[in-house]
């Protein structure tokens, strides 16, 4: 197996399948973890990971050498995640059905409702924070994850999304605004 | 001294406000009481968030991407190349194909009625053609998971038992599934598409399996197996294939009659 991205790259791009297996290997959860957070669904995760490395294989011959794979594929996994998002507008719908002023006072989630025994209950917590990332539309998840867990800036989101500025502003927005409405009980246990 | 809004503590966190901006927001925290205690908050609900732990997947889960990548990258233009320059026995059956599609492209012009319907027959042919293409390979993908679960429940199970052979033809139909499992979603046939995930997550079970598994690990599977219903649900849902390639055939011999 070769020991480095740059040299398995080179012999995957002349045709040894083990060389981008041994990628395959080394980038595969890092996709996934990239790809769950963006669309909330393992399955949907599972799919983006499929796709990411699909053209990443095709497009070997583009990639540049001095470039790091890792940060290339992370671009395509992104890209991929905004593909599927954006082909499966449906729960989108779903969620944005939920007017955020109801959700701020009828719909905080079972977070809000337990007790506090519970709650000290790492696991609860854990819960939560899923329940709170599974309310979030798949656009406001999408600009979230980006922001927050991957570091890109707004005006990078903006573009990757085809979003004006302050149309990706506002979803973070919303996302940051039902995060804490469902955490914030949580944090003031203290 | 208006207080700072929640847009501005998220800016600031992020880093995303101007100069002039961000200096401001940093005044303001220093002072006001109430903006820094709402600041501290938004922090402590972040590093909630940062703490969750990561989704956990499975120790073979390498394994099962590459089961599932592979047949995918045989199929990419490199993985074209290589296998048709590699291989003259695949050569030949190439030609084959060439002369097949070549024969009935070339009795399809013959054949092409000359009424101005000539362009809805040819569209309407060629949907029934993909659809009875897509029925026979998802029969046959039904049969052939049926057969290897049918093996894999059956196997012998007094001490560890050899799962090479159905691993492997796990792996190999993972990929096929997947893609079955795609269309059904987006064709919308949401009860095609439940059988084949839940086959699917067998199939996971399976080809992420050691060579080798003991014998209660081997039960826990069937357990899952049967707790699904699986087996009784892919017969099922392969007698219904073969039921409707039985009805597109009886219709297209009472179209030709």
């Amino acid at each position: 197996m070769p020991h480095t991205d740059a040299a398995a790259v080179a012999l995957a791009r002349d045709g040894d399948s083990e060389a981008f297996r041994a990628l395959v290997e080394r980038h595969s959860r890092a996709v996934y973890r990239l790809a769950h957070r963006m669309t909330g669904s393992p399955q949907d995760a599972e799919d983006v990971v499929q796709e990411t490395f699909l053209k990443a294989y095709k497009q070997l011959g583009r990639f540049e050498s001095r470039s790091n794979f890792g940060t290339w594929l992370h671009r395509i996994a992104v890209n991929c995640s905004i593909d599927l998002i954006r082909a499966r507008p449906h729960r989108e719908a779903a969620h944005d059905a939920a007017d955020l002023d109801q959700f701020d006072g009828d719909e905080r989630g079972d977070a809000t409702r337990v007790s506090p025994e519970r709650l000290m209950l790492s696991t609860e917590v854990q819960d939560a924070v899923a329940a709170a990332m599974y309310s979030l539309s798949q656009m406001e998840r999408a600009a979230f994850a980006l922001r927050h867990f991957e570091g890109h800036s707004i005006e990078e989101i903006s573009r990757a999304l085809g979003l004006k500025t302050n149309a990706t502003k506002h979803s973070i927005f919303r996302a940051v605004k039902k995060m804490r409405v469902a955490l914030e009980p949580l944090v003031s246990m203290d | 001294m208006p207080h700072l809004t929640e847009e501005d503590l998220i800016l600031h966190y992020y880093g995303e406000l101007q100069s002039d901006d961000a200096a401001h927001v940093a005044g303001h925290l220093r002072e006001c009481t109430a903006c820094r205690g709402a600041f501290t908050k938004l922090q402590r609900v972040f590093a909630m968030v940062d703490a969750a732990p990561e989704p956990a997947l499975s120790d073979g889960f390498e394994r099962i991407v590459w089961a599932r990548l592979q047949p995918a990258l045989d199929r990419a233009p490199g993985g074209w190349a290589r296998w048709f320059v590699l291989s003259p026995a695949r050569l030949a059956w190439l030609a084959a194909i060439v002369v097949l599609v070549g024969a009935a492209f070339v009795a399809g012009r013959l054949s092409q009625p000359q009424s101005g319907t000539a362009t809805t027959s040819v569209s309407v042919a060629g949907k029934e053609l993909r659809e009875r293409v897509l029925l026979a390979d998802l029969s046959e993908h039904l049969d052939r998971s049926q057969m290897m679960l049918v093996d894999f429940v059956n196997a012998s199970s007094e001490q560890d038992v050899d799962v090479a052979i159905e691993r492997t033809r796990a792996e190999e139909l993972l990929s096929a599934n997947r893609l079955y499992r795609q269309t059904a979603v987006d064709t919308g046939d949401l009860a095609l598409a439940q059988v084949l995930d839940d086959l699917e997550q067998v199939l996971v079970d399976v080809a992420a399996s050691p060579d080798r598994v003991s014998a209660e690990d081997l039960a826990a599977m069937r357990v899952r197996i049967d707790d699904k219903d699986l087996l009784l649900k892919v017969r099922v849902l392969s007698s219904e294939v073969q039921k409707r390639q039985r009805r597109q055939i009886s219709v297209r011999a009472g179209q030709s009659s």
